[in-house]
């Protein structure tokens, strides 16, 4: 019996790898048709022929180029012989180089031997026929060899008979000086920095941006935040409604201020005073240790502290991006050939304002959440159970709708659908009811795994994004910004921040819980746990992996100017576009080069760290 | 000063891993708890400061529940309650001084410890705590570059910057060899006698427990199986506590 049984199972498992096979060998087949294999291509003669020609291009980069000068060796020449055949010979002096034709006159369309004596050894040139008008026919290239000898079969050209002498000539050309760079040398080099820059802007702004990110989309960081009922639905509700006021607040105050705008030092005071009253209420807001617990006056008394703090800071925020810019517009005249920092600081000041509303928007966002957090709680403790459970159906119902019309306004952005009814009153309606159905069904007190969410929102985000390749972002970046190397460096950092994030937050999951679990213990908050537990334990794997990222940049940056990104790619695609292999020869081994360069830096640096 | 009362847990997969435990804890007690290995003992000390969330039931400290406390609130308690670990729980990265400052994120402002700064008292007390258990001469250096027993030094130094009323130590000699766990034990005794900090201290070995604890009580499976003066535990209570099979040793 057991026997049977073994044998039948072998019978099955030989089945099976056959079938395996079977199946692999039709994949693969399938694939050869599929991919176009034909290896007829491969060996057909003009192709090997073109092949060979670009290969040896390829290998001849035009880096440099010599100054040359000429010489031209000539001989007299009759067209057409002259009637009474009276021609001096002249002597060659047989120690310089001369040339020596076979005959020393003919007709037109005869083929007659040319030879040159004494010559510079290895060299080409052109032998050319000097009419007596002067105008310079080339005939034939000679090839001298090692002794500096060379004999070619030239055409005589068609020309009106004259009767003195015209001349056959071989052009000398000798290299002096120096090796100069070509101009596609000179071109390259500009790009291939251009090329490392756009790495390192991307690398670096998408390593700033991708650290918080890698906290949120942690699940061993995320998994026990929650959030109850209450607070969910009112935080849902808050954090539009803060964002809004902060964006409109934030508009107000730069509306407000612009009259200072052209103003250097009013703009510097005015940053001086609201940073000083900023640091001054902070301080005077956060005091450095709570031993009791304070009493409701002085909490009152600190968030009007940091209140006052917040909004200074904003304000400073905004002289700071004014002031910058002046200054950068004033330097970059200034400092001539240095400007360029000029124009980093204006630049700086003009993102920081960018980014102002978006700030002020986050923040007074984050405020109302933690305001509203707080009575969440209070309401928990004090009203029954009861009364909670109606009240959470209310505010979850207005959270659900909320929710789906902020959603839907995002979709509809996209689709256009033009209609009141889709894009606003049904989603209110149905994200309506959801709240209503989800608070019924919850128990009232039941913490919701509000940070699980976030965290899994976080992670789809980040993939669909990784999915997107690089150079497909680069085409939408170029819609955006136009041609050149900020499309690219823009579209490098956002692939940039959603794999690092993801790499990242992998580390974060992977740390040893004990020290986080200690720091926990000692009443450390979510913040200070991530700074004293999270971040000693992750640097070496960042610093790993931002190398790595950067390996992959500088990849990136060399192709991203094929689709308009800027950097060396572009210039390399032009030239084989023209087919000017010997250029895009040299951009080729630029490339090499700094990749291969980076690698062993970011190598080195690793080995250093790890 | 503590009051345990009916603390229930069950983890995810229905693992009963505390069963209706309630007992006291005096000031200025050092109280054991012992049992098997997975009869809850971590599990009970981490309901303690709710580092793990119970199920059901009450920890009431001087007062005020524990399992209802809100963020601000359990800050509060958490700080009061310092913890040693079996494996330490140090950042092993970081430097020794750091390690024990962190005992006192608990009472610094958040927006303070993100920029890495103590206040030079809280420095003070760090060198202060580390020259009581003998290690002020490693401050500087990284923590896994000690060993085991100075390791737990400086996690003792931690929980001491909580200025704490309650030790919550679990297991804390168990991968330290038997010289070494007496000496940390000692320490803990101190600790004990001289601050008046109570102790509570899950042990694995029966010696330690007579020979440091004024009161132990056991576990089995969840369940509260004892609770008295470690002498008590005779032959018929071994049994009970840790199975039919088990030698008594030591
Ligand atoms: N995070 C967890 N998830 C699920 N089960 C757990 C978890 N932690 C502990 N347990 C289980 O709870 C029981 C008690 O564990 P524990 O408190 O660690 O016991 P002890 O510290 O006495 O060895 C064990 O059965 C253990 O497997
Ligand atoms: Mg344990």
């Amino acid at each position: 019996m057991r026997c049977d049984l073994k044998k039948k199972s072998s019978i099955l498992k030989s089945l099976r790898t056959g079938l395996l096979i079977a199946i692999s060998i039709i994949v693969f087949a399938y694939a050869f048709q599929v991919t176009n294999v034909n290896f007829e291509t491969t060996r057909s003669e003009v192709r090997i022929t073109q092949l060979t020609r670009v290969l040896r291009a390829l290998a001849k980069p035009e880096l440099v180029k010599y100054d040359t000068t000429e010489e031209e060796i000539s001989t007299p020449f009759y067209l057409p012989c002259p009637e009474n055949n009276e021609i001096e010979e002249i002597e060659k002096n047989a120690n310089e180089a001369y040339i020596q034709t076979s005959v020393i006159c003919a007709s037109p369309k005869e083929t007659i031997t040319v030879e040159g004596f004494n010559m510079p050894a290895n060299i080409k040139g052109p032998v050319n026929f000097l009419a007596a008008s002067g105008v310079k026919r080339q005939l034939a290239n000679f090839e001298t060899n090692s002794e500096g000898y060379f004999t070619v079969d030239v055409v005589i050209p068609t020309r009106q008979p004259v009767a003195e002498a015209q001349y056959i000539t071989a052009t000398i050309r000798t290299t002096t000086g120096l090796p100069k760079w070509t101009e596609t040398a000179k071109a390259t080099w500009d790009k291939i920095i251009e090329t490392v820059f756009i790495a390192l802007l991307a690398t670096t702004i998408g390593t700033a941006a991708s650290i918080p990110i890698s906290f949120i989309a942690a699940r061993n960081l995320m998994k026990d935040s929650t959030s109850t009922p209450t607070s969910t639905a009112l935080n849902i509700i808050g954090f539009p409604i803060g964002a809004y006021l902060g964006y409109i607040f934030s508009k107000w105050v730069i509306d407000l201020l612009s009259p200072l705008e052209k103003n250097v030092f009013v703009t510097l005071i005015g940053l001086i005073i609201s940073g000083l009253i900023a640091y001054l209420s902070l301080r005077k807001g956060l005091p450095s240790e709570d031993i009791k617990k304070p009493s409701t006056s002085v909490r009152i008394q600190r968030f009007i502290f940091i209140f006052i703090a917040g909004l200074m800071t904003i304000i400073s925020i905004i002289l700071f991006g004014e002031f910058t810019k002046l200054i950068g517009n004033a330097l970059e005249n200034i400092l001539g050939p240095i400007g360029f920092l000029g124009y980093a600081l204006f630049q700086i000041g003009d993102i920081t304002l960018m980014l102002v509303p978006a700030i002020t928007a986050i923040a007074f966002g984050g405020v109302v959440v933690s305001l509203f957090n707080k009575v969440g709680l209070s309401l928990q403790d004090n009203l029954n159970t009861k009364i909670l459970k109606i009240i959470n159906i209310l505010l979850s119902t207005i959270a659900g709708a909320i929710l789906f019309a902020l959603v839907m306004a995002v979709i509809n952005w996209f689709y256009q659908f033009n209609n009141p009814r889709i894009s606003l009153y049904y989603p209110v309606l149905i994200g309506g009811f959801a709240g209503f159905i989800l608070a019924v069904i919850a128990k009232p007190k039941h913490p919701l795994p509000t940070g699980f969410i976030i965290y899994t929102v976080t992670r789809t985000i980040l993939n669909a994004l990784r999915s997107i390749e690089p150079l497909v972002m680069a085409i939408i970046a170029v819609i955006w910004v136009g041609i050149g190397p900020f499309a690219g460096s823009l579209a490098l950092a956002l692939h940039t921040i959603a794999a690092l994030a993801k790499l990242y937050s992998e580390q974060v999951e992977s740390i040893d819980d004990g020290p986080l679990e200690a720091i926990h213990a000692t009443g450390a908050n979510k913040l200070q746990t991530i700074v004293f537990a999270v971040i000693p334990q992750i640097i070496p794997p960042y610093i790993s992996f931002t190398m790595y990222r950067w390996d992959i940049n500088v990849r990136m940056s060399t192709i991203i100017g094929f689709v308009g990104g800027g950097g060396i790619g572009f210039l390399l695609q032009q030239n084989i576009n023209l087919l000017s292999y010997r250029a895009a020869s040299v951009q080729m081994l630029a490339i090499a080069v700094v990749v291969a360069s980076m690698d062993y830096v970011s190598s080195k640096i690793r080995e250093r760290i790890v | 000063m503590l009051e345990i009362i009916n603390l229930t847990k069950v983890y995810e997969g229905n693992v009963q891993a505390l069963d209706n435990v309630s007992f006291n804890v005096q000031p200025g007690e050092f109280l054991a708890v012992i049992g098997l290995s997975g009869s809850g003992k971590s599990t009970l000390l981490r309901c303690i400061n709710r580092l793990v969330e119970p199920t059901n039931g009450e920890v009431i400290w001087d007062g005020v529940d524990v399992t209802k406390a809100g963020p601000d609130e359990l800050r509060r308690i958490r700080r009061q309650i310092g913890m040693i670990f079996q494996h330490f729980n140090l950042v092993e990265r970081s430097k020794v001084l750091t390690n024990v400052l962190a005992g006192r994120l608990g009472y610094t402002n958040p927006a303070m410890s993100l920029v890495n700064r103590f206040s030079k008292s809280d420095v003070e007390m760090a060198y202060k705590q580390l020259e009581r258990v003998g290690i002020t001469d490693q401050a500087n250096k990284r923590a896994d570059e000690l060993s085991g027993g100075q390791q737990q030094r400086v996690s003792i130094a931690r929980a001491m910057m909580q200025n704490p009323k309650i030790i919550l130590a679990d297991e804390p000699v168990a991968s330290l060899d038997p010289v070494l766990a007496h000496s940390i034990m000692q320490y803990l005794e101190k600790i004990n006698k001289e601050d008046g900090v109570t102790i509570i201290c899950s042990l694995h070995f029966l010696d330690l427990v007579h020979r440091y604890a004024n009161r132990a009580i056991a576990l089995n499976a969840g369940v509260l199986m004892f609770d008295g003066a470690p002498k008590e535990i005779d032959d018929g209570k071994f049994k009970e506590i840790y199975g039919k099979e088990a030698e008594r040793v030591g």
